[in-house]
Order: C-alpha cells, then sequence, then structure tokens
C-alpha cells in the first residue's frame, strides 16, 4: 500500500520532470554523461541515490519492479529499495527477472535474457571512466568531445606490461555506439557482453556525482582491448554447486578454515528457477590446495 | 624557398595582468624557422623567453600579431599550406601537438605521465593515434628508448625510479614516437649536473640530425645555444633585442645587453 503522505515516487514532479528530460538527452546521445540536479534522498550517498531517483522518474502505476544487489534480490541494499518504492509508490514488486519491468540493479546484469519491455537502472558510483587517469574534469570533457581515449590504452597497457594481462575485472571501459566512452558501472567483466546489442533500455544513474547516461536498446558496446590481448570474461572450473549451471557468474564463499570454497550463483532469482527447475549441483564444497598449508606441510 | 618554410612567426606578442595594468609579456616577434633548423632563444630570467614558446606551441593564444605554421595534409598527402594557428581548431590544434610537435619541458615530471612505465609514457602517442596492437606498441618503446640510450632493462619501471638525466630522456623518446617535425623544448638541461647534461646535449644534437628536426630551444645557458643552434635570438624584457646566426651574435655581440651576458659567461 502506498503511503499517501509522500508524493508517487517520493520525488516531487517538477524533480521528475527535470530528471526525465536529462535521461531523453542521454538516450539521445547513448553514453554522453548529462548533469542533472540530484537531490538528497532519505539514504546515503554510496546506497544507489542515483539509481533510485531515475526509478522514481520513471516508474508508474502498472510496473513491476526488481531490486538487485550484487545479483541477489534479498541482502540490505536490494531490500531496502525495495521496500522503499513498495512504500512511496505502491507499485507491485517481484523477484522474477521475467515479470519486471524495471529492474534496479546494484553491479549486475541479471542472467536470464532482458527483453524490449523492460529497462534497466544501475546505480553508478563514478560515471567518468577516465577520473584515475585525469584528474581534471575540465581536461577529461574535452577528452570525451574530441574522442581521444588513447589513455584509457595506455592504463590497459600498463596492466599488461606489469601483471601480463588486463587485470580490470570490474568496471572494464567500454566503448558506446563507437563514439563515447563509458564506465558500465561497477558490474564484472563478465556481464560487458550482455551490454552489446541489448533488447532493454539500460539507465545509469550517478547521484554524488550528479550524471546520467543511457546505453538505448540495439545499441553496439565494445569493451576495449588491445588486437593481441584481446577482451576475456571470466571463467570457472567449477558449477554453481546449488543449481549446477556452468555458464553464470559465480560467487566464491570460503566456508572453513581449510579454505574450502563453495561455489553458488550471483544471481539468486536464476540460480532458484534452476533449482525449480529440477536441476541439481554438487551441494559440496570444493577442496582447493592452500598455498600456505602446502608450505606448512614442507617445513 | 617560401614553399619549405615550417613555423612564421609576425610581430606576436602577449600580455598580461600586471596588479590592474596590462603588461607585456612579450612583444613584436618575428622569425622563421625552416625544417631542420635550430633555433635557441636566451635571455635573463623573467624576459619573456617560456611566454613566447608557449605562443609558438599554441598552449597561449596571441593577443597581437600571429603564428603561422605549415600544416601537413594527409589527406592530400602534399605539403600544406602555411595557417594561422589561431585559425585552427581545438581539435585540430590538439592533434598537431600530439603527431607534429614536441614539447620537452623543463621539469621532466610534468612532461612525463608519473604514475605510469616507461614503455607506457613512450607509447601513449601512439594509442592516442590508435595503435592498438600491445607488441608493436612495445617494441616500439624498446627501440626508442635504445635510441635515447636508456637501460631497456628499465621499460617496466615508473619515471619516479628513474634518474634526473633519464626522465629527461625519456621525455625526449615520448615526444619523438610520432616523428615530429619541430620539437619546442624548455630549457631542457637546467637541473642536470654538467657531465649529464653534456651526453643530453650531444644526443639532443645527433637526434635533430638524424630526424631533420626543426627546434626552438629556449635557455640560458649560452653553450647549449653554442653547441645545438644554428640561430640564436636575444630577448629582454619581452623584446628581441638581436637575432642572427649563433656564431655570429655570440662572437661578435652588437646589443648592449647581448655583449653583457656574453661577458658574463664564466670560462673556467
Amino acid at each position: 500500500m502506498m503511503d499517501e503522505n509522500y508524493n508517487f515516487g517520493f520525488l516531487d514532479e517538477r524533480t521528475k520532470k527535470m530528471i526525465r528530460r536529462a535521461l531523453l538527452k542521454a538516450v539521445a546521445i547513448p553514453g554522453y554523461q548529462v548533469s542533472f540536479g540530484s537531490r538528497e534522498m532519505p539514504f546515503a550517498y554510496g546506497w544507489g541515490t542515483g539509481g533510485v531517483q531515475i526509478t522514481a522518474s520513471i516508474i508508474g502505476q502498472e510496473d513491476v519492479l526488481k531490486v538487485i544487489d550484487q545479483g541477489a534480490d534479498d541482502t540490505t541494499n536490494a531490500v531496502n529499495i525495495r521496500r522503499f518504492f513498495a512504500r512511496t509508490t505502491g507499485v507491485a514488486t517481484t523477484e522474477k527477472t521475467t515479470q519486471a519491468s524495471i529492474i534496479q540493479t546494484r553491479h549486475r546484469i541479471p542472467e536470464a535474457a532482458l527483453t524490449e519491455a523492460q529497462t534497466l537502472v544501475y546505480q553508478v558510483p563514478m560515471p567518468e571512466p577516465l577520473f584515475r587517469l585525469e584528474p581534471r574534469r575540465s581536461e577529461t570533457i574535452t577528452m570525451h568531445a574530441l574522442a581521444e581515449y588513447g589513455l584509457m590504452n595506455v592504463k590497459l597497457y600498463e596492466d599488461i606490461a606489469q601483471l601480463g594481462t588486463i587485470s580490470k575485472t570490474y568496471d572494464y571501459p567500454v566503448l558506446v555506439n563507437e563514439r563515447y566512452l563509458t564506465s558500465p558501472s561497477p558490474i564484472p567483466k563478465f556481464d560487458n557482453p550482455k551490454m552489446h546489442m541489448n533488447p532493454a533500455l539500460q539507465l545509469f544513474g550517478a547521484g554524488r556525482e550528479k550524471r546520467i547516461y543511457a546505453i538505448p536498446p540495439y545499441t553496439a558496446v565494445r569493451s576495449l582491448d588491445f588486437e593481441d590481448h584481446p577482451f576475456e570474461v571470466q571463467r570457472w572450473d567449477h558449477a554453481c554447486a546449488l543449481c549446477g549451471s556452468g555458464d553464470s557468474f559465480l560467487d566464491e564463499m570460503i566456508v572453513d578454515d581449510a579454505g574450502s570454497r563453495l561455489f553458488v550463483c550471483s544471481d539468486s532469482d536464476y540460480c532458484g528457477e534452476r533449482r525449480e527447475a529440477g536441476h541439481v549441483g554438487t551441494q559440496q564444497a570444493v577442496q582447493m590446495s592452500n598455498a600456505l598449508t602446502v608450505q606448512g606441510n614442507a617445513t | 624557398m617560401n614553399d619549405d618554410l615550417l613555423l612564421s612567426v609576425r610581430g606576436a606578442g602577449k600580455q598580461f595582468m600586471r596588479g590592474s595594468r596590462p603588461h607585456w609579456a612579450c612583444r613584436d616577434v618575428s622569425f622563421d624557422i625552416y625544417p631542420g633548423e635550430v633555433l635557441a632563444v636566451v635571455g635573463e630570467s623573467g624576459s619573456g623567453k617560456s611566454t613566447l614558446l608557449r605562443l609558438l606551441a599554441a598552449r597561449l593564444a596571441c593577443d597581437e600579431g600571429s603564428v603561422h605554421y605549415n600544416v601537413r595534409d594527409e589527406a592530400r598527402a602534399a605539403l600544406g599550406q602555411v595557417v594561422d594557428l589561431a585559425d585552427l581548431s581545438e581539435a585540430r590544434l590538439r592533434w598537431l601537438a600530439r603527431t607534429d610537435w614536441g614539447f620537452v619541458e623543463q621539469h621532466a615530471r610534468d612532461g612525463l605521465r608519473m604514475n605510469v612505465s616507461g614503455g607506457a609514457n613512450i607509447g601513449e602517442r601512439m594509442m592516442a593515434l590508435g595503435d592498438r596492437h600491445y607488441g608493436k606498441l612495445r617494441s616500439q618503446a624498446l627501440s626508442w628508448m635504445e635510441r635515447v640510450e636508456l637501460d631497456v632493462g628499465r621499460i617496466d619501471d615508473l619515471p619516479d625510479t628513474y634518474s634526473g638525466g633519464m626522465q629527461q630522456r625519456l621525455q625526449i623518446a615520448r615526444n619523438l614516437v610520432t616523428h615530429p617535425r619541430l620539437v619546442f623544448m624548455d630549457e631542457p638541461t637546467t637541473g642536470l649536473d654538467v657531465s649529464v647534461q653534456a651526453r643530453l646535449l650531444d644526443l639532443v644534437r645527433e637526434l635533430v640530425d638524424q630526424l631533420n628536426l626543426a627546434a626552438v630551444i629556449v635557455t640560458h645557458d649560452l653553450a647549449v645555444a653554442r653547441l645545438l643552434a644554428h640561430r640564436m635570438l636575444v630577448m629582454k624584457d619581452g623584446l628581441v633585442v638581436e637575432q642572427g646566426l649563433t656564431d655570429r651574435v655570440l662572437d661578435d655581440p652588437q646589443h648592449p645587453y647581448t655583449q653583457l651576458l656574453v661577458s658574463s659567461v664564466l670560462t673556467p
């Protein structure tokens, strides 16, 4: 039930209009960071204020909302934001990816394929992909304007030179529509290929940094790389211990002092659906060789 | 002869506000540079040398006069025409600064990217031009390190761990990797000890010769001018008081200030 003391979606109508206007511009220029007047929200920066403001601006009475945090529907951030919208809008909420029309996400893209009828809203901590390389905001704006993105490759070069491989595993920089260099919010690079030509509308909100950007449906998204060091996603030697899936993003949990690890799907809805459909994993933690124990035995 | 003119400066000047009054940092400077020619700009501190260099490199806009540059026109694969830098777009100027020009700063820290390795510093310009092959970038970086006599084993070290002379060499390599035609140097040898200075000057002289580079070198060290430059320009209080062939100016100074400058050099 909606709490009648609040305006629909918590924000006032003018603020929602302002944000929608910024969203229109963002969709018109894929990957371009549009500044907007980010409002104070009733929770702290870093808890998804950007994403919540976007969701509040686009949500309607007919919408069905799903909120995930690192893939899971049942963590603090996801539960609280879902409850926030249930109270301030009264819309239906769900944990099923396929039933949702708006999915607000913190740092994952659901495993189930999205459709044209869905909108994915990302919570972004730092929208500027160049910020660790070029501290001056005025300079990064010029670099975006002139599409001078060699510097990002300098960072990747440095990774290969020092570590033998591109070490960035999350927030892996992408080029949207072959024009704007964009930070995919810190999703794991495993999810980067899902952004490419995705039928769903993808909106990104950074509340503290006061920026909105978007990837419209069916837009080309390319992860940066070198010709002789192509982009690759993570792979695991194990399948999910609960549902046995071999192609989802896995969380690794250490379950005892001996270093046994349990691998489970990060996307809780995907894992649950598979188990309902009768898929079963090993239900076992994996014994990994622990470098420290091996050393201890040798001495 | 006019066809291969590289840089042409006509009455260039720049003024800054000093207190509430405008003050000309340099004024009425005119000269030409042809490919392969080295010009030294000498003068005391505050005489407008560095301001002039910044005008030439389009880092500052002229308040009067103009700087013309012979822009390479790749589309027509011919030497382009001489254009006023003030007419070029920012994108074009940045492109020029990245490809056709080099800028060697007085303090290597200003010209280098200190948080990435030496190899990445050399590769940066190539990556900015769209080079996306790690192996090629790396072999280019190695060959340039060899050319500027840096130990190739240090390719993955941060510039912070280099000595002052090595940082200056790295900065030169980083600038020359795109084969620029014109290099600006702002007192490249100050802050280095004498033996390192000598080796660096030797290197610069060799590179200028090999690559047919034109260079504008700002310095207050007359020995640097004598060793490297074909022609020199003496500045005082923002004005050019004397210009001509290096040997002529140093051996037969005409202006009282130049005479003072030449006579105040210590000879051990």
